[in-house]
């Protein structure tokens, strides 16, 4: 039994099938990647997850925990975090209250505290406390006190990570954190990740269209194309596999490695 | 960790409302002004602080709910005049004194602001808009109809506020109860807009999903602010009622509840300074028009009868230009001056 178990999932919007009868089961403290061409239902397998999507059939059990029919936040007070293929961030605020909100639920004060004491209260200093630490950890000191809507695109998903990380979830859901980034920002973000995985210990759930990435630091890898899952095992078996390779374009799969999608 | 320590003091620093000491010194002398205010100043200047009060209340309610978390209200005049007529009923009908009064007034109108507070979680935009405003239009028709309650158009007469064995039946007394009331409402809601539910109301407004995805409850945070700002409202009516001893179902109308929009775009979205600038501003302009309008009747005596009609006009010129030109509001103005007069004599 894994930590987080997918359960034949299926999920259609009118007559698309998005989804159909995906198992997966993902063991604590894995670094595990889901990858697929485009339009394979890799975001919504993850918005079944975080509550997003409510999928027609199966179940999906986080840590003993039914997901399917809680809501978004629900999820997240789970110990579920998540960052966005199109960044999702609070873009008027600085960079500190993104990662601050992301402690929301850890903050053990209620309304009447919060003003009676405002920024005063001892829960403040605690979480941003915590808050520094991340921002250290990611190495966006130099912008702190920036509005995140004036950084540039990699750092804001360098911010979205952070603020995933600020929940301190049991499991982190990352889709396509490196999108859109240059090599250097690319590499960092997989370093980042590795850290993450590493020192920190958090069991991490990748979506990514860079396969040299996704073969470099993942240990499993799940392929899914037109909704339904073709392959899983470790990165060189699923290399190896001929249902992926075709998916793939059809062709030999050095295409694969050197033509999908390094945008 | 050393550095960590080291840290933690800087943070309440940074987050340090006065920062300098001139800052400082500037407010202390500003509180003096307010609180020595009915020595100096005349009657009808007194009047218009205590009004300005009021307002300010009002404008801090409504820039809680539509500043700080996005939901648009058209109907913040009603919230104001829910908790104006119960304390004026629970005053002049059932004999209770001040403050318990003035407490039912805020506690009727959260309470009503939870109940609107529910259907508009399903709506966004223009539907909520619409909603406020039927609740606007419901409660002044139920405030006008209701004559055996609310004695229609004759009004309420209140009676004189008292509390602990004092008496505030002047405007130079009452002054005092708006003073308080005021400071108390923008230093609790300054701490709410730096805290965690404050920041959960500005998720809520920037963005639904990102809001959710850290575990904001939305539906929670909307009927909070509801219940906050239509408590906040209550009380801001509950005090104009006492302050007139006298209220009527015009005091409440929806041109009221535009000013109050008026206020909160003209002081500044979602800040506690710019819903104090945005209220006396809102509430000073009328005078100046009346006091420049005075002389220019006398002059042009053909034009006098039209005169009475540019106040309208100046409003909606006045909100229309800070739309354009001044989206921060009177708020944004003074961050600017600010950091001019910090970098003064240099200019970059
Ligand atoms: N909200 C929605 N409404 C309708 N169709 C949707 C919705 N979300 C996803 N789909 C459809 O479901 C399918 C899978 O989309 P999904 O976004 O999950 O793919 P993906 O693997 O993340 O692709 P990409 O690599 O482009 O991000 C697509 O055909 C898409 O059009
Ligand atoms: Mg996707």
């Amino acid at each position: 039994m894994g930590f987080l178990e997918l359960h034949n999932i299926s999920l259609s919007f009118g007559g698309i099938v998005a989804l159909s009868q995906v198992s997966l089961s993902v063991e604590s403290g894995r670094l595990f990647a889901i990858i697929g061409p485009n339009g394979a239902g890799k975001t919504s397998l993850l918005n079944c997850i975080s509550g997003f999507y409510c999928p027609q059939e199966g179940g999906i059990k986080f840590d003993g925990r039914e997901l399917v029919g809680l809501r978004p936040d629900q999820v997240a007070r789970l110990g579920v975090a998540r960052t966005f293929q199109n960044v999702e961030l609070f873009g008027r605020l600085s960079v500190i209250d993104n990662m601050l909100l992301g402690r929301h639920n850890h903050f053990r004060d209620g309304f009447f505290k919060n003003i009676l004491l405002g920024y005063l209260a001892e829960q403040e200093t605690v979480n941003r406390t915590k808050v520094e630490e991340i921002i250290d950890f990611l190495e966006m000191e130099k912008w702190r006190k920036h509005i995140v809507a004036n950084l540039p695109y990699g750092v804001q998903k360098r911010v979205e990570l952070g603020r995933a990380l600020a929940q301190e979830p049991k499991i982190l859901l990352l889709d396509e954190p490196m999108a859109g980034m240059n090599l250097e920002e690319t590499e960092d973000m997989a370093r980042f990740i590795l850290d993450i995985h590493q020192e920190l210990g958090v069991t991490i759930v990748l979506i990514e269209h860079d396969m040299d990435v996704v073969m470099d630091i993942s240990q499993r890898v799940c392929v899914l194309d037109f909704g339904q899952k073709i392959a899983e095992g470790t990165p060189e078996e699923v290399q190896r596999d001929h249902a992926v390779q075709n998916a793939y374009l059809g062709e030999n799969y050095e295409t694969m490695i050197k033509g999908e999608l390094r945008s | 960790m050393a550095v960590t320590r080291f840290c933690v003091r800087t943070y309440r620093q940074d987050l340090r409302i006065l920062s300098s000491p001139a800052a400082k010194i500037g407010l202390i002398l500003f509180l003096l002004v307010l609180l020595t205010l009915p020595l100096w100043a005349r009657k009808y200047l007194v009047f218009v602080a205590c009004i300005s009060g009021v307002s300010v209340i009002g404008a801090l309610g409504l820039n809680i709910l539509t500043g700080m978390t996005g939901l648009i209200s058209l109907g913040h005049a009603a919230f104001m005049g829910l908790g104006a007529y119960t304390a004026a009923i629970l005053s002049a009908k059932a004999g209770w004194p001040m403050v318990p009064c003035l407490l039912s007034g805020a506690v009727m109108s959260a309470v009503m602001g939870a109940i609107v507070g529910v259907p508009t979680l399903r709506l966004k935009g223009l539907y909520l808009v619409v909603t406020t405003l039927a609740f606007q239009f419901i409660v002044q028709h139920v405030i006008y109809h209701w004559e055996s309650l609310t004695q229609s158009d004759k009004g309420i007469k209140l009676a004189t506020p008292a509390f602990l064995g004092l008496e505030f039946g002047s405007y130079d007394s009452f002054y005092y109860v708006i003073l308080f009331c005021a400071v108390l409402v923008a230093v609790l809601t300054k701490n709410l807009a730096m805290s965690r539910t404050g920041r959960a109301l500005v998720a809520v407004r920037d963005r639904d999903i990102a809001a959710e995805i850290i575990g904001v409850n939305l539906a929670k945070y909307k009927i909070l602010a509801f219940v906050v700002s239509s408590f906040v409202a209550g009380l801001s009516g509950a005090l104009y009622a006492y302050l007139l001893g006298l209220i009527a179902p015009d005091h409440f109308t929806f041109n009221q509840s535009i000013l109050y929009v008026a206020m909160i775009i003209v002081g500044g979205m979602g800040t506690v300074l710019g819903s104090v600038l945005g209220a006396v501003f809102m509430v000073l302009l009328p005078e100046v028009i009346s006091a420049v309008s005075g002389p220019l009747a006398s002059a042009y005596p053909t034009l006098a009868p039209r005169i009475g009609g540019i106040s309208v006009v100046v409003y909606g010129l006045v909100i229309i230009l800070f739309l354009l030109f001044e989206p921060e509001g009177l708020f944004g103005i003074w961050i600017r001056l600010k950091r001019y007069f910090k970098t003064w004599p240099y200019t970059y």
